[in-house]
This record gives structure tokens, C-alpha cells and sequence, in this order.
């Protein structure tokens, strides 16, 4: 038996043995995703145990290196882990942005001391953080930030506010983009950390056309940061920002068909009714879920590609702004046909039969994909510019 | 195996790329469909495939060939379809010998030396009616003494015209509609009752309407079983509609890349053009549904080669997303190229008319969308 014949063998006799079977249900509600914080609590004792475990063994973050709470895991065991992960069907045991944004900028940008602190923190769930990016006047143009940083010898004070802080509300810390030198817009911005605790920090949620309220407004009124929590350099934030933009682009491209979702044409026939063929009794919803399979499966193998580029250093440096563009506009496409295909059930927006209107609030939800993140018409941008190198007006 | 081409896939398309700009770039096109060539490709060209070791791609090395997959040949086809090349490769070398790989020795011996030497060319007998409907087949094939007798009409077989065999479908058992009783024919081009009327296609590509009149065969000329062609013909069919939507990313990459090149040389109001944000936006709209188009074909020969029973699915996902990304390629073409796109004299519109044709062989984007609709079980 090779090395990862072996490793699968064991890990599957890990998850067997320590993720319960509740852990290995489809996630329904809010509060069947851990993600961690000073005020988390569990839902029950199968998420608490499963959480423990994995935080145990490593497995929060599994690629991570050992000393900074993660399981040192080779890319090859990580997708074995996700693999046998995904065959049963269990659930992240820790969600978080700590895990997804600032791990992956403190592994490339931190110093060795706040690889120790942060990363361990993040891996046992101890600290929740937010992302403060985007501001009011700021949001495609996100470089012309306004939030500053007034160096005050061994702190800074800033003052200013950030809009579509992911739960800010909910968050224990932020890791937000700062002016720090008002006289250089790409290098006067500083990568700073600090605590929500902090006095002089707020936050507002605000309710979205789906009902829920994921993000916050979030204000500064004279807020001290001690002057050695930043990453990378000071006024040289935007790169690592540029960086975790670019991470980000990668994560949301997996949606919309990528993720292995299956045909939505075959998902709805039961509620459509068929023909006598066999066929999805209503032809133009028909032809158009079609397309849809088409572009999905599509999509689908670009993200294999993709994938398999990246790992072998093959694709252009600007293909995740592509990947993001035609991943979420796939996704928008699959949702409005999934109110199509719902017709007037699909309306309901509160009833326990349709999960608490899960498909039109799922559908609102998907309208900000191509929002977050960058734009579609940034990502156009990009595109043109970096790939197809066509010329500055 | 990753999705991309490994080393050995990236030199031959190094120098099929070589091969293809220096013998065939799309002035040879230009040039034959000038000289009204009754034939619509050079045999002279097909003698230097063979000679390059295109034609005998997909046969087996014990027969001669080269024993390689539908991912080399798509190379082949890439090339073919960004220089607008005129050549039988497609129909011969892929659809053909992907059939005639089914058939016994002797029907192998019989044809596949001519083909790898670039002496014999193939066209393909299928179509009946404007679309493309295999299952709908009529043509009758019916026994007769010691084989058959062949009655009916074809149409759209490309290259039909100067065929040496042609590859016919034809019913021998079962009615339209049904794939039980179909059987496919090597039928040469001198049998007694066969007569191809030629013409000429919006693409300069000569395909024929082809009428049997009591065309007699022998039982050595069905490929595989009588009756039981279905499963042969599934097999030329997937090759070449996986093969017809590489040519198709090959003629949209050839369009698109000629287009921007042109954005960045033609100015207007004092700027080129390409620094215009609402051309910029359409053409990074473009270059992504290709990349998709090209991802998905590459898979859909990878799965083929393999053997995957997932083949058929993403063979109709490629030509279906192929044929969409292309025609979007050929007409922001011409759109973008403004005025000089309408001109003959300017070779954009080649490229729409070649990414015509090939949206229609083997069926269009709309049939294999159905297909991918009726794989998936709605």
C-alpha cells in the first residue's frame, strides 16, 4: 500500500470514528455552521465533539503547518481528507475567515510571531474575524479608501467606517484596509489588525433584499491600534489586499455548477411533470434548463482545468478574475431558473414547507455574487487589460 | 490526468501550428476558393498531411497508423480550424477512421493504406433532411442475392463529390426513429446506380446530394453487424462531433485573436480602438466562453480516449458550448471589425462561414443541448 493508500485508509477510519452522524446532515439552518468566537456557543454536542476532534487532530486547517494548529497535511493528503470528507457527507467543522482570508495572508505576509499567535487562534476557533475592505465611497475604486490612520508615535488612531463588514457584528477582531499616507494612493495603505472590542468601534447590520442581514456597517470614532498589529509592511497593505482579492476570486469562482451541483432540469421534472417522451413538460423552461447543463458542465471542466493549471504554475496570474466573472454570472443564470422552475411555490417567503422561502432568498443572495468580491464589470476589466493586454483609454 | 495537453501533445501542436501557418494558412483557403477547385481541398495538401503522419492519426500502429486518441487529433483539428484549412482530415481521418476501426481485416486492408498515404478520401452518407436526425434515418438497405440493394437519397455529405468510399447509413431493419436496424456501408464511388450531384457550401467546401438507385453491395462492404450499426455509428459520430467542435475553437480563437488584434491597430476619435470600455467588456466577455468552449472539448477527448462512460455527455457539452462560444467569436468579428468585416477582400468572414458549416455537421448546437437534456433524464 503506497503512503496515501495508507493515509486514506486511516483517515477514513478517523472520520468514522469521530464525526458524528449528525455532523454528516445536510447543513439546514444558521446555526448548523460553527464559526467560532469569544461568544460562540454550540448548537449541540455532536458539533461540539466534532469540533474538538478536529481541532485535536489538526483538521480545522488541515493544510496548515503543525506548529500554527493545523495538521501539516501535503496538498495531496488535504484533497484526500476532502475527498473521504465529502463521501461522508460531513460538515466544515469550523467556518471562518480567519481560515479562508487572514491564514492564507499571515502564512505569506506574517512575521513568525504572528503566524504563532493569530494562526493557532484561528485553528482552535478562539477568534472570529471580519474583513474591513470596502467603504462607503469606496467600493469597485476600492483603493481609494478613505478610513485613516493617524500615527500617534506607538499607535495609530483611525477614524472612518467600512460597509459590507461580512458580520462585523458577530466578529471578535478585523483585519482592515487603512490609509496611513494620504499622499500615495497604492502605497499609503496599511494592512492593520484589531480588536471589535476596541473603544470607539460599532457596527449597524444591514438587511438585504433577501431578508437577512450578513453585513454590517462598521464605524471608527478614534479607535487606538497599538502600532505593531499590521501585516507585511506599513503603507504597503494594498499588497497583501491585492493578494487576498485575488484568494477570494478563486474561493467564489467554485460556485454556480462547479461545485458539483447536479442537473436543476433533472431536479424539477418530478414537480413539472413529463411528457410522454419522458421529457420535461414545459419545452422553454426545457430548452433553457438544457443550455444551463450545457454551460454548467461546461464550467465545470474549466474549473478542472483551472485547477490543474494552478497546480502545475500553468494559468496567467489574472485567471481567477475570469473564473470569478463566469462562476458567479453561471450562478445568477441558475438561479433565476430555479424560480422559473418553482413558479408560485417559490414565492413563499416565510413557510416551514418551503424552508423558510430557501429559494427566493437563495436567489436574492445570488445577485450579490457578481457584486462581492469585485465586480463583473471589474473582473471585465481586468480581463481585458492583464490577459488580452488591450490598451488604457 | 490533468485537463491540459502534457509535454508530448504540446510539441505536436508546436509543429502542427509550424505546419499549418507555412502550408495552409487561410491565403490557401483564399486561393482555392478563387480558382472555383471542384474538389473544395488540395491533394496536394492531403499528400503533405500524410507525409506529416495526420491521416493515420487515429488508426492502430498494426494497421499502419499511429495508434493515437481523439486528444491528438483535436490538435490536428484546432490547427485546421484557426487557418481555415480545406482539407478532408475531419470527415477521413477522424469520423471515417474511427469507423472503419470497427471493421474486419479485410475491409481495413482495403481502405485505411490509401487513407494514411493521403491517396483515399471518405465522405460520410448520414443526413436525409436539412437537420441532422441519425435516428431518423429511412434510406432502405435491402438483402439482395448474396448482399444488398441500397435505395434512397443523402444530402450534406461533405466532400461527397470526390469521395473514393462513401460511409452509408441505411436501414436494413427497424423504422425511423428507432437505432435497432440500422447498418452502416463502405460503398465505392463507381458502384453502378450511385450518382453525387456537388455543391458548392457558404464555406467554399464542396458537399454533395447523393441519390442510390438499386446501388448494390456485397455483404463484405457492412461495417460491424448488419442491424447493429448503431454502435459503430455512435462511435464515428462521437469522434467527429468531438472533433468538429475542436475545429470550431480553432476557427473562434483564429476569429477572436484576429479581432483583437485589429482593436489595438484601428484608431477612431483619435484612439485605438480596443481602449473603448465598450469593446474592451465583450471581448473579455468573448475570450471567457472560449476558454470554456476549449476546456470542455479537451475534456470531452480526454473522457473518449479513456473510455469513460461519461464520454457521451460532454461530447454533446462541447459541440453544443463550441458551436455557442464560436458563432459569438465570428459575429463580434465581423461587428468589431466595422465596415472592413463586410468586405470580401478582408478575411474575417471566412471564419463566420466556416463556424457555419460546422455548427451544422454532426448537429447543432440545439440538437446536442436536447441530447445533454435527454442524458440527464429530463
Amino acid at each position: 500500500m503506497s503512503d496515501l493508500e495508507a493515509f486514506r485508509a486511516d483517515t477514513r477510519a478517523w472520520l468514522e470514528e469521530n464525526c458524528p452522524p449528525e455532523m454528516r446532515e445536510p447543513v439546514r439552518d444558521e446555526d448548523d455552521v460553527y464559526w467560532g468566537g469569544r461568544n460562540a456557543s454550540f448548537k449541540n454536542d455532536a458539533q461540539k465533539a466534532w469540533f474538538e476532534a478536529c481541532v485535536a487532530k489538526g483538521y480545522t486547517v488541515a493544510e496548515w503547518p503543525k506548529e500554527y494548529g493545523g495538521a501539516g497535511l501535503s496538498p495531496a493528503e488535504g484533497k484526500i481528507l476532502k475527498q473521504e470528507m465529502g463521501r461522508i457527507k460531513a460538515r466544515p467543522p469550523l467556518s471562518s475567515f480567519g481560515i479562508w482570508m487572514l491564514g492564507p495572508a499571515l502564512l505569506d505576509f506574517g512575521t513568525e510571531e504572528q503566524k504563532l499567535k493569530y494562526l493557532n487562534e484561528i485553528a482552535r476557533g478562539e477568534i472570529r474575524w471580519c474583513q474591513g475592505y470596502s467603504e462607503p465611497g469606496s467600493g469597485s475604486d476600492l483603493v481609494s479608501l478613505q478610513t485613516f490612520g493617524e500615527d500617534k508615535g506607538d499607535h495609530w488612531v483611525v477614524n472612518g467606517s467600512k460597509i459590507w463588514t461580512s458580520y462585523a457584528d458577530k466578529a471578535d477582531w478585523i483585519f482592515c484596509l487603512v490609509r496611513t499616507d494620504k499622499s500615495d494612493k497604492y502605497r499609503g495603505i496599511t494592512f492593520m489588525l484589531f480588536d471589535m472590542a476596541s473603544e470607539g468601534v460599532s457596527t449597524k447590520p444591514i438587511l438585504l433584499i433577501s431578508g437577512s442581514s450578513p453585513f454590517c456597517e462598521t464605524f471608527f470614532d478614534d479607535v487606538k491600534v497599538p502600532k505593531d498589529q499590521f501585516i507585511g509592511e506599513i503603507n504597503r497593505g494594498w499588497d497583501v489586499a491585492k493578494y487576498l482579492l485575488g484568494h477570494e476570486r478563486e474561493m467564489i469562482s467554485n460556485m454556480g455548477g462547479g461545485d458539483g451541483s447536479g442537473s436543476l432540469g433533472k431536479a424539477v421534472k418530478p414537480m413539472l411533470g413529463e411528457d410522454a417522451m419522458g421529457r420535461l413538460d414545459e419545452p422553454m423552461l426545457r430548452a433553457q434548463l438544457a443550455e444551463l447543463d450545457v454551460e454548467a458542465l461546461a464550467f465545470k471542466a474549466m474549473a478542472e482545468r483551472f485547477m490543474d493549471e494552478l497546480k502545475a504554475r500553468k494559468n496567467h496570474p489574472a485567471t481567477p478574475n475570469m473564473m470569478k466573472y463566469v462562476g458567479t454570472e453561471l450562478n445568477k443564470r441558475r438561479h433565476e431558473l430555479v424560480m422559473a422552475a418553482g413558479g408560485s411555490e417559490a414565492l413563499e417567503w416565510e413557510s416551514e414547507a418551503t424552508g423558510g422561502g430557501a429559494k427566493p432568498r437563495g436567489w436574492l443572495r445570488t445577485k450579490a455574487n457578481s457584486i462581492e468580491g469585485g465586480t463583473s464589470e471589474v473582473m471585465l476589466n481586468v480581463i481585458s487589460k492583464r490577459i488580452l493586454e488591450l490598451p488604457d483609454a | 490526468m490533468p485537463l491540459y495537453h502534457d509535454d508530448d501533445q504540446t510539441m505536436l501542436k508546436d509543429s502542427v501550428s509550424e505546419f499549418m501557418k507555412n502550408e495552409a494558412p487561410v491565403s490557401h483557403l483564399r486561393e482555392f476558393r478563387d480558382k472555383d477547385c471542384k474538389d473544395g481541398f488540395s491533394h496536394g495538401l492531403w499528400k503533405q498531411f500524410a507525409e506529416m503522419g495526420f491521416t493515420g492519426m487515429l488508426a492502430s500502429e498494426e494497421d499502419g497508423g499511429l495508434g493515437m486518441g481523439n486528444v491528438e487529433a483535436g490538435i490536428v483539428l484546432e490547427e485546421v480550424g484557426r487557418n481555415l484549412t480545406p482539407s478532408p482530415f475531419l470527415t477521413t481521418s477522424v469520423a471515417g477512421v474511427t469507423a472503419l476501426n470497427e471493421a474486419g481485416k479485410a475491409m481495413r486492408d482495403q481502405w485505411l493504406p490509401g487513407i494514411i498515404a493521403g491517396e483515399t478520401v471518405l465522405g460520410l452518407a448520414i443526413d436525409e433532411s436539412v437537420k441532422f436526425r441519425p435516428t431518423q434515418i429511412a434510406m432502405k438497405a435491402e438483402r439482395s442475392g448474396n448482399g444488398f440493394k441500397l435505395n434512397g437519397r443523402k444530402q450534406f455529405v461533405v466532400q461527397g463529390g470526390s469521395a473514393d468510399m462513401l460511409i452509408v447509413a441505411a436501414r436494413t431493419g427497424g423504422s425511423a426513429g428507432e437505432t435497432d436496424g440500422l447498418t452502416l456501408f463502405a460503398v465505392e464511388k463507381d458502384a453502378a446506380g450511385l450518382s453525387a450531384d456537388a455543391a458548392r457550401l457558404v464555406d467554399s467546401a464542396m458537399a454533395a446530394h447523393v441519390e442510390f438507385d438499386n446501388v448494390e453491395v456485397t455483404a463484405d462492404a457492412v461495417i460491424g453487424e448488419v442491424d447493429q450499426g448503431w454502435s459503430v455509428m455512435t462511435k464515428m459520430l462521437h469522434a467527429g462531433q468531438t472533433g468538429a467542435a475542436a475545429e470550431m475553437v480553432g476557427v473562434g480563437a483564429g476569429a477572436m485573436d484576429m479581432t483583437i488584434g485589429y482593436l489595438k491597430e484601428r484608431k477612431q476619435f483619435g484612439q485605438v480602438i480596443g481602449s473603448f470600455q465598450a469593446l474592451q467588456h465583450r471581448t473579455a466577455h468573448l475570450y471567457s466562453e472560449m476558454e470554456i468552449a476549449r476546456s470542455a472539448v479537451l475534456k470531452a477527448q480526454q473522457l473518449l480516449d479513456e473510455g469513460d462512460k461519461g464520454a457521451p455527455l460532454m461530447v454533446s457539452v462541447a459541440k453544443a458550448k463550441a458551436g455557442r462560444a464560436t458563432n459569438l467569436a465570428v459575429r463580434e468579428g465581423v461587428q468589431m471589425h466595422g465596415g472592413i468585416g463586410m468586405t470580401d477582400e478582408y478575411d474575417i468572414g471566412f471564419y463566420m462561414k466556416r463556424d457555419r458549416a460546422l455548427s451544422e455537421f454532426f448537429g447543432d448546437a440545439n440538437y446536442h443541448a436536447n441530447l445533454v437534456a435527454e442524458m440527464s433524464g429530463y
